[in-house]
């Protein structure tokens, strides 16, 4: 078994060698490998309705609205309660989707491509902030911006980013950490990077101006425009690493709202999942804890790529997250050195010399060390409809790696 | 009835954290009932509207302006909320926040990688596998813990040799490195001193009464108090030794420690021997066969121990003459047996194994006297020999046939003989000695015959002319027992096969400490470079998981 390490190894060199560019925009349908129409890929490891949460509720009535499928939220509950709908982890399909993660076969998804291994991964485009489906949001305004993100915007963002050839993201997101981005919580950088690639593209192919300028103002306001395709290119490098035989190595984390999951390179398909916590973090006026859903949402994808809060030492601006000053916020990645395989190749963080930030957490040396990784994540109101109500940091249960060592030991006959 | 009170500060840009911390700080004050500082975004705006804490001022705010609103039960307390605003923005942790503490010691080696040293203090159990874990990175570990096997403890030790590595410990309390105090120390003055030691408050009593005496302390091994049981052999306290004995710094070494097993004395001993410097060797409670032997002085315990290494630490460094050694073993054959006897006390902390018909311990007893072993030493007085004929004193006949069957054995490189005058005693016993001598060097030039000659000018042998006589048979002479012994210690005990001596411990010191906290507060009130690893048991104890992690690592 000494070939731990070197399967480890392998595998976090496929993470960090995967280059995932953006290679266009689609219709979840025509892209998304096993998308049909009565089908809703969600966050998280895989939940049957009865034990969804309410920003999950509220999002799938979202999409079964958008999706024309239903009328109301009632016949959309009751449609589900039938059994027409099918519910699959976004992950099962290569794809990720911020907090709830909904998506549904009409919704336009960033289309990612690792140009190293060859393989794909997509994401939802992201509504912004205020009243949203990935919160659980499903008001009629809701419904209408998702509307206008997928009839007007989509089709100018596919047109411009095929005209563009394609966008290195992992080049972007290494350039953002140097300008106080972490990927996950904090995407300012990366979001005014992201738009001022594409308003040349976005120029070129647009035909109303009025509608270009819409667009570039939607993109260029919303400091999260760049979430999704980071966490899509993130799903990207993961699924480079996943099924390395022998490997302890972590390849997606994810919540659903319910449970946190994870699974395992060397332990293939299965999930361990456990109880989801609520974050520990600052809210918006008038919200307080016990307003909190637990933790949602497959943007764990960053942390499990190497950035996010385990790059928290390059974002001192939003350190206030891990109690306040810009020490703390080292400590965090210093900690994360503690549990991870390696340190990235391509993303460094200036305040610690241009150290790599901490990649490709090992199982091992979570249960080993009781060190758990450190999620900076948005928090949902438990209830569908709200939205978000605060933002904050959020660690794993142990739990799942601990049953996750078990059953490699199992695998493995230790 | 409550008052809501807001501000509008046109153009203020804060990060949405910073302003999230402020809302939360106003909502500690008193009377406030609810709070909301925002940039004053439509969203943002509507937020407060839903919350009943939007106010015309508010509405009329713009996207770019900074907008705080204050709810209290009275309006005194929302405008004395809002007076505190830029107070609370600039309040800042008066520390910069504590510095990381990792967790493993591989995290803690990456953030001080000039620490050459690792303290362990965890519990025994887990201690081993702590130190293992240090050696395998690199590092002399001082073990403070105790409860360590024996085992662990050797291989443990035998993994540190093979590393060039020191292990301080099991159960060891106290060194001094560089002149920063590990574990417990006392403040002492650096010089010329160096010690090496397995008990550790010998180590701190010997250490202060030398600073208290002006002198100083280069270096203060510790070794545990098991390193001079014959199982573990004293490997540390060896590498201690050579360590000091090619230390610059070093002028005097010290050994301090409970009785060593035998064979482990012997193997120390001869190596302290074959080193260049004065060796203060105080083993408590154990019977030096003289006060001083070549290099070593052997004090009656600490305090002398102290006063003679600071004495000599004053004198100038006396070259020693490189003795070259001489391959072969020892036949001491002595007429006189209090004479056997001594040199076999004094040479058996030096040859091994040695074997005599007067041992002095059961298993250097031999089998036969009419054959000698290893190194052996003879008293021909015994009755053994004297049976039907006169006291080799009188008599040379048994020694000179005895000195021809050991000059016939090709193992032999030194033959000792003892030459008693006076009255009573054989008229010229060089006159009978001396040709056997020239005649058994033909055999052998190599080899060596010693004689130790007891006598006066006023004896009626003429001293002189016998000694002459020994002399000219190329015989090397000496009139003292501790000489005698001293000679053939540095030119039969085995030259210790100096395991690679460590490289010298840089400075400034630098070092991890793993377990208790007072040991790392201690060296960075010296002045070292320390990390403190915030050390837990592995897999928070369970030890079903702990056991699948070990299995994982094999």
């Amino acid at each position: 078994m000494a070939d731990i390490d070197k399967a480890n190894q392998q595998a976090v060199e496929r993470m960090m060698d995967a280059r995932p560019i953006l290679k266009g925009v689609a219709p979840a349908r025509d892209v998304i490998p096993g998308m049909r129409d009565n089908l809703l890929l969600h966050a998280g490891p895989p939940i049957e309705w009865e034990r969804m949460s309410g920003p999950l509720r509220g999002a799938v009535i979202g999409a079964l609205l958008f999706e024309g499928k239903a009328k109301n939220a009632k016949d959309a509950e009751a449609l589900v309660k039938k059994g027409e709908i099918d519910f699959a982890p976004c992950h099962h399909h290569a794809t990720v989707g911020p907090m709830a993660g909904v998506t549904s076969a009409s919704m336009m998804v960033y289309v990612i491509e690792n140009e190293t291994h060859g393989n794909k991964a997509y994401s939802n485009l992201n509504e912004g902030y205020g009243k949203v489906l990935r919160y659980g949001a499903y008001s009629d305004e809701v419904i209408a911006k998702l509307k206008w993100m997928n009839d007007k915007m989509g089709p100018i963002l596919a047109k411009a980013i095929e005209a563009s050839r394609g966008l290195d993201i992992r080049a972007l997101l290494a350039e953002a950490l140097h300008m106080g981005d972490e990927g996950h919580n904090r995407n300012k950088a990366g979001s005014i990077m992201y738009t001022a690639k594409l308003a040349p593209w976005i120029a070129k192919v647009a035909e109303d101006a009025a509608l270009e300028s819409e667009v570039l103002k939607f993109l260029g306001d919303n400091a999260l425009s760049v979430l999704n395709p980071v966490m899509a290119s993130c799903k990207a490098m993961a699924d480079a690493a996943h099924g390395v035989e022998g490997s302890t190595m972590v390849t997606p984390m994810a919540r659903n709202g319910t449970d946190f999951g994870l699974r395992v390179s060397g332990l293939g398909d299965d999930w361990f999942t456990a109880p989801a916590e609520v974050p520990d973090g600052l809210y918006f006026p008038s919200f307080t804890s016990k307003d909190a859903n637990p933790d949602i949402g497959d943007s764990t994808i960053t942390e499990t790529a190497g950035i996010g809060g385990f790059a928290m030492a390059a974002a001192p601006a939003i350190v206030q997250f891990v109690s306040g000053t810009p020490q703390d916020a080292i400590n965090t990645t210093m900690e994360m050195y503690e549990i991870t395989i390696a340190e990235h190749k391509h993303f460094t963080i200036p305040q610690l010399e241009f150290r790599g930030t901490p990649t490709g957490i090992d199982i091992r040396k979570v249960v080993e060390l009781g060190i758990t990784p450190r999620v900076n994540t948005g928090i949902a109101h438990k209830d569908a409809g709200v939205g978000q109500i605060g933002a904050g940091l959020v660690r794993p249960p142990m739990k799942i790696f601990e049953d996750a060592i078990r059953a490699y030991a199992e695998k493995y006959k230790l | 009835m409550s008052s809501t009170k807001s501000q509008v500060r046109p153009g203020a840009y804060f990060d949405s954290v910073v302003l999230m911390q402020l809302q939360r700080n106003l909502l500690t004050l008193p009377g406030v009932e609810d709070a909301g500082v925002v940039m004053a975004t439509p969203a943002n705006l509507e937020l407060l509207a839903d919350s009943d804490l939007l106010s015309n001022e508010g509405k009329s705010a713009k996207p770019e302006d900074l907008l705080i609103v204050v709810r209290a039960a009275k309006a005194a307390d929302a405008e004395a909320a809002l007076g505190k605003v830029d107070e609370l923005l600039k309040q800042r942790r008066s520390s910069a926040g504590s510095s990381f503490r990792p967790r493993s010691l591989s995290a803690a080696v990456k953030n001080l990688p000039a620490a050459e040293w690792v303290l362990v203090s965890v519990p025994g159990r887990y201690a081993a596998k702590v130190a293992h874990e240090a050696l395998d990175l690199g590092k002399h570990v001082f073990l403070y813990s105790d409860n360590v096997s024996l085992q662990d403890e050797i291989a443990l030790k035998q993994k540190a040799v093979k590393k060039n590595l020191l292990v301080m410990g099991p159960d060891c309390g106290t060194a001094i490195i560089n002149g920063i105090g590990l574990g417990f120390a006392n403040r002492v003055r650096r010089g010329s001193i160096g010690l090496v030691a397995a008990s550790g408050t010998g180590l701190q009593t010997v250490t202060t009464k030398i600073s208290n005496l002006k002198g100083g302390v280069s270096q203060a091994i510790g070794t545990g108090s098991r390193d001079l049981k014959s199982q573990v052999g004293a490997l540390s306290m060896l590498q201690g030794l050579h360590y000091l004995a090619a230390d610059s710094e070093t002028k005097v070494i010290v050994l301090i420690s409970k009785p060593p097993d035998a064979e482990v004395a012997t193997r120390l001993l001869a190596a302290a021997h074959q080193c260049s410097k004065p060796v203060v060797v105080d083993f408590i409670g154990f019977a030096p066969p003289a006060a001083q032997i070549g290099n070593l002085y052997f004090a009656a315990g600490l305090d002398q121990a102290a006063r003679l290494a600071v004495d000599l630490a004053k004198q100038p460094a006396s070259k020693k003459a490189e003795t070259n050694h001489l391959k072969g073993y020892l036949r001491g054959l002595f007429s006189g047996g209090t004479l056997a006897y001594e040199v076999l006390n004094g040479l058996q902390l030096f040859l091994s194994p040695i074997y005599s018909n007067i041992p002095i311990r059961s298993e250097q007893k031999l089998e036969t006297t009419l054959n000698s072993k290893a190194h052996t030493i003879l008293d021909l007085g015994e009755d053994e020999f004297t049976v039907g004929r006169l006291h080799p004193m009188m008599d040379n006949d048994l020694r000179l046939r005895r000195m021809k069957q050991e000059a016939e054995d090709n193992e032999v490189g030194m033959i000792l003989l003892d030459v008693v005058l006076g009255e009573g005693a054989h008229p010229n016993p060089a006159g009978e000695l001396a040709p056997a001598i020239v005649a058994h060097r033909k055999l052998r030039k190599e080899r060596e015959f010693v004689a130790l000659v007891i006598g006066t000018t006023e004896d009626p042998q003429q001293i002189d002319e016998q000694i002459r006589l020994l002399i000219d048979a190329a015989a090397i002479v000496f009139r003292d027992v501790s000489a005698t012994v001293n000679y053939i210690a540095a030119r039969l005990s085995q030259p210790i096969a100096a395991a690679e001596t460590l490289a010298k411990f840089s400075e400034p010191l630098a070092a991890i400490n793993m377990g208790v906290e007072s040991f790392y507060d201690s060296l960075k009130a010296q002045g070292a470079q320390a990390v403190q690893v915030d050390w837990r048991p592995p897999a928070s104890g369970n030890e079903d998981l702990a056991r699948i992690l070990e299995k994982m690592k094999a």
